[in-house]
């Protein structure tokens, strides 16, 4: 039953970047160009209502679903963080599109994503293969 | 006509312009804030559901784990104990057929005319999410198609491995629960797209 909810959230988060236009490779363009506020706008919006959010659960200690305390994995700071962030950005440029996206173009249709999808997976891998060598 | 009839009436009459106004509303496209907003719940409504931390990339890693490990020892881990981003990103997927095909805006995406003029020098801008003269399975086998859809797709792929994140696990989950890696990597995706929308992508679309 938790399974169908993660899918239940997962189909208003979709919903909400397609409709929204976040899944838009010319709305990525106009946001690599400065050219409109609209991108801007829905992370400007995102982050404080995501921040708020965090804020309030632990300032009233509210509870998950299992009665568990809310954790927050911490991120750690290493070298991948810069290389790997710049290499994403050149791939988000090209294709318009994170990992999120990918998932709801294929869903929106848009097929040939299947080959932008398969060619991330490969990304992955090859970056799996080769990680040990990688400056961290 | 009796009374009740009427009531029952203007009852229906105003169920239906809600219903009305609530079906054009899911056609057209929704304003930042809304999208915006939704995006930003995501991030406690996972917390609450079960402490999961909204990220979409490691769901690249599980599939690569669950299909060809191929003995990698960075695959070599349990990935049906953590299951649940798959069941997440099965939704996002149906969430992206409801947006983009059932409840699809036929007007197309309204950029700025600065961005329509900039594109329209070397690409027909349509009325899809995606410029189809760029994403369809004839422009895969030109050289633009395939950098754009194949080595952009590894780069994203490779890329959001190696900074253990992409813009939702960094650039939403990450900055909303305030962690400074997570602002440098979301600065870094930027400074990397702003490159290569800027200086690489037209020579690219000029091809």
């Amino acid at each position: 039953m938790r399974k169908l909810l993660y899918l239940i959230i997962g189909v208003a988060f979709g919903l909400a970047l397609t409709k929204g236009e976040a899944v838009s490779w010319y709305r990525m363009q106009e946001m690599f160009h400065f050219q409109s506020f609209h991108m801007y706008g829905i992370f400007m919006t995102a982050i404080p209502v995501g921040a708020i959010s965090i804020w309030l659960i632990k300032a009233f200690n509210v509870r998950t679903l299992d009665g568990e305390a809310v954790i927050i994995p911490e991120k750690k700071f290493h070298k991948g963080i810069v290389i790997g962030g710049l290499i994403f950005g050149f791939g988000w440029a090209l294709t318009g599109a994170c990992p999120g996206p990918l998932y709801a173009l294929i869903g929106g249709g848009y097929t040939v994503t299947l080959v932008t999808f398969i060619s991330a997976l490969a990304g992955t891998w090859v970056f799996a293969r080769f990680e040990r060598h990688l400056p961290r | 006509m009796p009374s009740g009839t009427k009531d029952v009436i203007k009852i229906n009459f105003i169920f239906l312009a809600l219903k009305e106004g609530i079906v054009e509303l899911l056609y057209k496209p929704w304003p930042w804030y809304v999208a915006g907003a939704i995006i930003g719940l995501t991030v406690p409504v996972l917390l609450l559901a079960g402490n999961k931390p909204l990220g979409i990339s490691s769901t690249l890693r599980q599939i690569c784990a669950a299909c060809i490990p191929a003995g990698i020892p960075f695959l070599q881990y349990d990935w049906k104990k953590d299951n649940w981003n798959l069941f997440f990103v099965t939704g996002v997927l149906i969430g992206g057929f409801l947006g983009g095909l059932v409840f699809r805006n036929a007007e197309g995406v309204a950029i700025s005319e600065k961005t329509f003029n900039m594109l329209a020098n070397n690409i027909v801008v349509d009325n899809q999410l995606l410029p189809g003269e760029l994403f369809s399975w004839q422009s895969l086998a030109t050289t633009r198609g395939f950098l754009i859809i194949v080595v952009g797709g590894f780069l994203v792929g490779f890329g959001t491995r190696y900074a253990q994140g992409c813009t939702s696990g960094h650039g939403i989950m990450g900055l909303s629960s305030l962690q400074w890696p997570s602002l440098v990597a979301t600065i870094c995706f930027f400074v990397g797209g702003v490159f290569v929308s800027n200086w690489v992508l037209p020579y690219i679309l000029a091809l």
